[in-house]
């Protein structure tokens, strides 16, 4: 067996296994860390398929930034797990039903799944020789699909602001803190110095 | 001979294990120095004499807190979960160890010449948060936990903008390898061929960042010893501690050597004619880990709106326009071509 295919298996066994115990684990913040698991080992996994660039921005994005947004939300929650626990024995047909259907598509999907011409060997060398992943894939976003790369950004602002303006209310009774203001103080107009004797007071 | 420590997997394997021993030994070595340095720096700067029992001038007090950290026994808090509390403070250490995978300390001298060198470097670095929210969550406790959500916080507020200022280093290069940034510094100007000429403000937005990013004064909020006691790492004791302690030490040291790659031109010498070697690096490093120390000493601790005032409303904007701003000087070769130095 190469080293590939060690790492291979290591990295494929360890994403299975953090996807298992992040659905079957009791405490959610454990789960949360099995789900990170998951994420580096298929970080691995792209790195063995020489797309390092994709490897390095799935860490930094997923488990750089959302894992821990997750972290946050989870550990901050009081939830009540038998509650839940009950709740989730309610709605287990309607999930088996769901869970049955999709399996059925994929089904469908892959049996009927026919490769294009070429299409294998457009797999097989995802990039061009010469040039490194990075810089392809630079050259299909900024050159080749730019406007359509531009159009999916406009998307994602509109999204954001969208999101911003539903939440944003200016409540008038709350105090605001002036940072100008605060900063440009004057010490000398703040306070006063004054001599006190002893056994007097002001 | 030689053909066992290239051909088979066990000889290959003895070669990495040595060069990776050969980074972290030394390293290790080296940071004991750096915390008495740190130190005695501090206590120079406050006219106090420092450490100076054990050892000549007490040089050894690294070594003797070492050992005092090892012998102690180790606490778990009630309730604490103890996997994930002992878990934090390794994750804490590899995470700044592994960083060090993509450091060149000369030309050539890496133990991993990888493409993505520095996103890798930067996804290490957004991982040591969790070192910090582990164990703040972990210990079941309240001065913990806050000081880990402020911590993480901090952490991913400072990480967008080092990231900005990385990328306007990467326009600029033209590569995101750490040989091929040092080496785009290279020229007969010395040390005006380095970035910290073209990309000036950026230098010392990214030093302020990279005090954010270590939890360093005067942004170390998760342990402001007056409001949360130490944060996350109350209920720590004994080697764990250790680890938490030396991992943020390596995180303050690689920041000091991303610092003279990114901007001082890691191992080229200043003045032209004198020769290039591991040498100035060291040196660089040791200069910037001064500069750390020196702000340690000399501010007062920033309150925490005004940690996030600054990190989202002056880094991220100033940074953001200045990726801008370098995306065209390097486009159109702006000040005779200073920003566009690939080739």
């Amino acid at each position: 067996m190469t080293i590939v295919a060690l790492a291979f298996y290591l990295f494929a066994i360890c994403a299975i296994v953090g996807g298992l115990f992040t659905v079957i684990s009791r405490n959610p913040v454990h789960s949360v860390l099995w789900l990170i698991l998951a994420f580096l080992s298929s970080a691995g996994l792209f790195v063995l398929l020489g797309a390092e660039f994709v490897a390095m921005l799935l860490i930094i994005v997923y488990v750089g930034a959302v894992a821990v947004l997750f972290l946050f939300v989870v550990m901050m929650l009081d939830v009540d797990f038998a509650q839940l626990k009950a709740e989730m024995a309610k709605y287990m047909p309607l999930a088996l039903l769901i869970g049955l259907v999709f399996l059925m598509q994929l089904g469908i999907a892959f049996g009927a799944w026919e490769s294009a011409a070429g299409a294998e060997a457009a797999r097989a060398a995802p990039a061009p020789e010469g040039i490194e992943n990075t810089a392809a894939l630079g050259l299909l976003l900024y050159d080749k699909y730019f406007l359509i790369f531009q159009l999916s950004g406009l998307i994602l602002l509109v999204a954001m602001i969208g999101a911003i303006v539903l939440t944003l209310r200016h409540r008038a009774d709350v105090k605001r803190q002036d940072i100008l203001a605060q900063m440009y103080r004057d010490p000398a107009k703040a306070m006063q110095l004054r001599d006190v004797k002893p056994g007097q007071g002001l | 001979m030689v053909e066992f420590f290239t051909n088979t997997y066990l000889g290959m394997l003895l070669v990495i294990v040595a060069q990776i021993l050969l980074v972290i030994v030394p390293l290790l070595v080296a940071l004991a120095f750096l915390m008495y340095a740190d130190r005695k720096i501090w206590a120079a700067v406050m006219m106090r004499k420092g450490p100076n029992v054990v050892g000549a001038f007490g040089l050894l007090q690294s070594f003797a807190d070492f050992i005092k950290y090892i012998v102690k026994e180790v606490v778990f808090p009630a309730g604490a979960d103890r996997a994930v509390f002992l878990l934090a403070p390794m994750i804490s250490l590899v995470m700044a160890l592994i960083a060090w995978a993509v450091i060149p300390f000369n030309d050539g001298w890496v133990l991993s010449d990888i493409n993505v060198a520095i996103l890798y470097v930067f996804a290490v670095s957004s991982l040591e948060v969790y070192g910090v929210i582990m164990g703040g969550w972990a210990s079941n406790s309240k001065y913990p936990f806050l000081g880990s959500l402020r911590s993480a916080a901090q952490m991913i507020s400072y990480e967008v903008s080092i990231g900005l200022i990385i990328i306007g280093v990467i326009i600029s290069t033209g590569s995101m390898n750490f040989g091929n940034i040092v080496r785009a510094q290279d020229g007969d100007l010395g040390l005006f061929n380095w970035y910290w000429l073209p990309h000036f403000p950026m230098l010392f937005l990214f030093f302020i960042s990279a005090l954010a990013e270590t939890n360093r004064p005067p942004f170390d909020l998760p342990e402001a010893e007056s409001e949360l006691v130490a944060g996350y790492q109350v209920e720590y004791s004994s080697t764990p501690f250790l680890l938490f302690m030396i991992g943020e030490l390596v995180a303050v040291v690689l920041m000091c050597a991303l610092v003279s790659l990114l901007f001082f031109g890691g191992w080229l010498s200043p003045i032209p004619g004198l020769p290039d070697g591991i040498f100035w690096m060291i040196l660089k490093m040791l200069l910037v880990f001064f500069m750390f120390s020196m702000v340690k000493a000399i501010t007062p601790r920033y309150r925490y709106d005004q940690l996030m005032r600054l990190g989202w409303k002056v880094f991220l904007p100033m940074s953001l326009f200045w990726v801008v701003f370098v995306a065209f000087a390097a486009k159109f070769e702006w000040f005779w071509g200073a920003f566009a130095r690939w080739s």
